[in-house]
Formats: C-alpha cells, sequence, structure tokens
C-alpha cells in the first residue's frame, strides 16, 4: 500500500531546552495518503516533533526532507507555504473573527484592480464564497459563514479549524491533539472529518492520547518514547496494550501482564 | 425579506459591539439635558466636539494598542513632547512651520517605533515600556522647553483650530480632521487584511503567529501609527490653545484616551472592540466633563468621576471576558 518514498522524513533530529532533551535523535517518516498517528506518554517529545515539522520551532540537529529535497523551515509560514497544514488543540483560530476571515487568515484575498492593489481592500464576499465551498465539500454543517468562530461549539470551532487547514494544504496536514477539548459527539464528527481529509488523497500526521481513535484511524503508528521513535506499528499487527507497552517501556513480562489480563477480560 | 430576516437583523443590531456605548452616550446626553438648559445647543456640541477631537485622536491610537493586548500609558506626555518641539523650532530656532510639524511628528512617531521595538524585540510588558517613555518625554518636554510657553506661532501650526461655519455654528477643521482620522482607521481595521491580523494578534499573539501572520512587524506597525496619531493629536493641540505650552495635554489625556476606548467597548485582553465605539467613547469622555462644568460641578470631581467610570467599565469587560471564556 504505502509507496516507498515517504512524502516527509526526519533523520536524527535533536532539541533541547537547557538541560532538558525534548528530541533525542527522532526519525520519522510519513507516506502518501497515510494517516499516521503519533503516540506517546507525556515528554516524550511528540509536540516538539511535529512543531520542529511544522516550522514552530527549529531543531538542533538533524535533516528534514519534503517529497526529496531537503528543507529549513524558520516559521510556520515558510512550512505553509511548503503546503503543510497544522491544526492545533485549541489555538490558532481568532473568536472575534467570523468563519470566512478564520479560513483565510494571513492569506487574505484582494479585490481585483486598484480597489485591491492600491486601497488594498479585501475582498470579503469572494472568501465568503471560497469558504462556503470548502465546508460543503468536506461536509461541515455551519449556519452562517459570517458568524463569529466565538459564537461556535467547540467543535464547530475545531472544524473551522480543519476546514482551513484543508483548504490549504497542498502535501500534508498535521493534527495535534484535535479532539482534546471536545465532546463524545463533537469528537466523532471531528473524527469523520479528519477521514475526510485524507479521501482528498492528503496524508495526515495525528497527535492523540486517545487509543481507540488512534486505532480507528491510523494507517500507521509511530510510537515516542525518551525523544526517540521507539516503533512503527499498524493496528493490525499490534494491539492496544501492546502499543501502550511500547509507548510506556514496559518490560516483556509486564507486557504479558497486559495481554493476559486483557485475554481474560474478552 | 422574511420574518427569520427581520429577527436576524434585530438581533445583529442588539448585540453590535456599539449599541452599548452609543445607549451610554445617548443616556448620558439625556440626562445633562435635563440637568441644565446650557448643555442641547449646537455651540455647546460644537465645544464638545472641539474638546474631544485631541483626546479622540490619541484614542485612535491607543485602540490599536489595546486591541493587540497592550496598553499605551504615555500618550499624553508623548504627545506634548510633539507640541513642545514643533512650536519651540519655530518660534525660538526659526524653523519653518512645515518642516518643524513634521519633525515634531517624527519624533512621535519615533516613540511608537521604540514602543514597539521594545515590545517585540526585547519582549517587554507594554505597561512598563510605557510607564517609561512616560517619564522619558514628560522629562525631555520640560528640558527642551525651558519651561517656558511658546506664542506667535506660525499659520500652518495654528490651521487645525480655525473654524467653519454650518448654519450659524462655528467648526473646527480639527474636527474634521479628527473624523477622517477615525474614517482611515475603521477602513484599515475593517477593510484590508492588516486589520485581521491586528485583532488575530491581539487576541493571541502566538495563535497568529503559528497560523502564519508576522505578529511581531504587526505590532511593530500598530505602536508605529500610534506614535503618528499621537503626533497628529500634537498639531491639533496646538491649533486649539494656539500656544506651545509644556504643561498642556500631560495630566487628563493618559487616562481619558483610555478610557475612551473601554468605554467604546474595546476589551482590555485584546482582540475585540471596534474603531467607532472609540469615539462614541471619547463623546462619551466629552460629554460627561462637558456637562459636570456647565452643572458646576469642580474640576476635581471631574477627576474622581472619570476615575470611578473608567473602573466600572473596566469591571463590565472582566465580566463579560470571564463569561465567554
Amino acid at each position: 500500500m504505502n509507496s516507498p518514498e515517504p512524502i516527509l522524513e526526519a533523520r536524527g533530529l535533536v532539541k533541547k531546552y537547557g538541560q532538558v532533551v525534548a528530541l533525542n535523535g527522532a526519525d520519522f517518516e510519513l507516506y502518501p495518503g497515510e494517516i499516521l498517528a503519533i503516540i506517546g506518554d507525556n515528554g516524550a517529545g511528540k509536540s516538539t516533533l511535529i512543531k520542529a515539522l511544522s516550522g514552530a520551532l527549529q531543531p538542533d540537529e538533524g535533516e528534514i526532507s519534503l517529497g526529496g529535497e531537503r528543507i529549513h523551515f524558520r516559521s510556520p509560514r515558510d512550512a505553509q507555504r511548503a503546503g503543510i497544514e497544522t491544526v492545533y488543540q485549541d489555538l490558532a483560530v481568532a473568536p472575534a473573527l467570523d468563519i470566512a476571515s478564520n479560513v483565510f487568515l494571513g492569506r487574505e484575498t484582494r479585490r481585483r484592480g486598484p480597489l485591491g492593489s492600491l486601497l488594498r481592500l479585501l475582498d470579503k464576499r469572494g472568501m465568503r464564497r471560497e469558504a462556503r465551498r470548502q465546508f460543503e465539500e468536506l461536509g461541515i454543517g455551519v449556519q452562517s459563514i459570517g458568524e463569529a468562530v466565538g459564537n461556535l461549539s467547540g467543535g464547530q470551532r475545531q472544524g473551522v479549524a480543519v476546514a482551513r487547514a484543508a483548504a490549504w494544504a497542498r502535501r500534508l496536514v498535521i493534527m495535534d491533539e484535535p479532539t482534546a477539548a471536545l465532546g463524545v459527539k463533537e469528537t466523532g464528527q471531528v473524527l469523520d472529518l479528519i477521514k475526510r481529509v485524507r479521501e482528498r488523497g492528503l496524508p495526515v500526521i495525528l497527535i492523540s492520547h486517545d487509543m481507540p481513535h488512534v486505532f480507528e484511524l491510523a494507517d500507521r503508528i509511530h510510537i515516542m518514547r525518551l525523544g526517540r521513535r521507539v516503533a512503527v506499528v499498524t493496528p493490525k499487527t499490534h494491539t492496544m496494550p501492546e502499543a501502550v507497552a511500547i509507548m510506556t517501556g514496559a518490560t516483556p513480562s509486564e507486557l504479558d501482564n497486559a495481554l493476559t489480563k486483557e485475554r481474560s477480560a474478552e | 425579506m422574511g420574518p427569520t430576516g427581520t429577527l436576524q437583523v434585530v438581533r445583529r443590531v442588539i448585540t453590535a459591539p456599539t449599541v452599548g456605548p452609543f445607549i451610554a452616550l445617548v443616556v448620558t446626553m439625556a440626562f445633562f439635558s435635563l440637568k441644565t438648559d446650557r448643555f442641547f445647543h449646537a455651540e455647546n456640541f460644537s465645544l464638545v466636539l472641539q474638546q474631544v477631537m485631541i483626546v479622540g485622536v490619541l484614542a485612535i491610537g491607543q485602540t490599536l494598542v489595546i486591541l493587540t493586548a497592550g496598553i499605551d500609558l504615555s500618550v499624553g506626555t508623548v504627545m506634548a513632547l510633539g507640541q513642545v518641539i514643533m512650536t519651540k523650532l519655530a518660534v525660538a530656532n526659526g524653523v519653518p512651520a512645515l518642516p518643524a510639524l513634521l519633525l515634531g511628528i517624527l519624533v512621535c512617531v519615533g516613540f511608537g517605533v521604540l514602543h514597539g521595538g521594545l515590545v517585540t524585540g526585547v519582549r517587554l510588558p507594554p505597561f512598563i515600556i510605557t510607564l517609561g517613555t512616560l517619564n522619558i518625554a514628560f522629562a525631555l518636554t520640560h528640558i527642551i522647553s525651558n519651561d517656558l510657553t511658546f506664542t506667535g506661532l506660525p499659520k500652518l501650526e495654528l490651521f487645525w483650530g480655525r473654524t467653519f461655519n454650518i448654519s450659524g455654528t462655528d467648526f473646527t477643521y480639527g474636527v474634521v480632521l479628527m473624523l477622517v482620522l477615525y474614517a482611515l482607521a475603521w477602513y484599515g481595521l475593517n477593510q484590508t487584511a492588516w486589520g485581521r491580523h491586528v485583532y488575530a494578534t491581539g487576541d493571541n499573539r502566538e495563535a497568529a503567529r503559528l497560523t502564519g501572520i508576522n505578529t511581531d512587524r504587526v505590532l511593530l506597525s500598530v505602536y508605529t501609527l500610534a506614535g503618528l496619531s499621537y503626533g497628529i493629536a500634537a498639531w491639533l493641540l496646538i491649533g486649539r490653545t494656539q500656544v506651545g505650552d509644556p504643561n498642556a495635554g500631560q495630566t487628563t489625556e493618559n487616562l481619558d484616551s483610555i478610557t475612551a476606548v473601554v468605554l467604546g467597548g474595546t476589551s482590555l485582553f485584546g482582540g475585540r472592540g471596534t474603531i467607532i465605539g472609540t469615539l462614541i467613547g471619547a463623546l462619551i469622555v466629552g460629554v460627561f466633563r462637558n456637562g459636570l462644568t456647565l452643572i458646576g460641578v469642580s474640576v476635581i470631581y471631574q477627576y474622581l468621576v472619570t476615575g470611578i467610570l473608567v473602573i466600572l467599565a473596566v469591571s463590565v469587560d472582566q465580566f463579560l471576558h470571564r463569561r465567554s471564556g
């Protein structure tokens, strides 16, 4: 299923904050068309890894390549220009602005002709039309595209963030705990959205704590521990307890115990 | 338009952020109209507008700064410094009016650039930076002026105090300039990408940065434009007082500009507010001062009232902020 060439690849990433080593030689691959989940305990380096991949921070060592080419992102904007969009768990949506403005935040389009070039007038109507089209394509129901994002529910807000990412990503989408702050029903909606993004052919990197979601969605699971990638498994080859055991560094006997428990529970 | 359409329009109007301040303005005006029959006259309104134009223009800069979750305590003293430079150069140094004015404005812009540079480069809190520049500008005003008042100013420097007549009532050109500046600020904030970036940066600087907005550039532009508005206010101040007075514009303007912004519904937490609200807020402050003077309340009590007013307005803001999370 996987083509041999990864679309995004990282080798030996190191990031230190003073004495703390957040990334300690982490490797990473993302293949076209897949949902890759990243799991790991708190402090395992998940967030640091995706921040390095999305340009939010710069690794001290190591290399990243996109489509086979070495890249150096100095800011999130560089990553966006390269076609990488990121959804943060509760960030990056401006509540005072309406939905269309949020989708176009940072890449607003201006009116044609002198109104746009000289007076820098925004093409509000065009942006709303385009945002509405995006929402329909992704099957997100929103009453009014002119509604301030602050008036939306948590799930709808996250829907805006996902739609925004899907609208602009040309290469891949990164999602950092997109459902962490949501209720059950809203979580389901966002998970559906993530599947639809993959159906559009965009590979997705999904960071999540929620093992059932990870096992439901992911094609492959990248497991982080102590700043490194310790394993890549798939929902077909490994069970949840096995993945958790690798993640927490449980000894083989502890793993056996966990598996016995699960079997006796069945 | 169907019934739901009408309902939506009604809802829009009721929830529009400028409605609260507007009602407050109307209530204030009604109050003073009942209290004294000297209030509700065209000449008195013209006077209120003249009194408002200085604080009104300062409040434009203050609005931009507060929208980015900052605050500028130095507005009044920076304006006073600009005014002293403009008048001293023209009177004592024989510099022609235009370059004297431009230099004064440039100094105010320089303070704005300094604020923006320290906020983005050194990442200091705007409160501390502008508390420092408040004192620096205050000291420079008195050092440069030698505590002298400059009179016999060139015509160009006094221009904004000149009046024109509409059906028997005199209005100053300065008031027109103020309204034009508000229109420009409205345009920038509501019709350009820059405006959206100002709101987004004020709402959450890190989130805006991660969205791909160059937040440092946004903040630098905001503080620089704020400095420009203080420079223009300095020129208006000369038009209003007709002299270059080192003691002008230093006592009430700082708090009044903040009061105007807050009364106008702009949140001190950043990201929420309107420029039209600020204009209404400035009018409320102006009407209050004018009305209290007309009914014979002494200046000291006016301080008392505006002090209470600003704390009340900030409390409402805090309350709304908690509720909306």
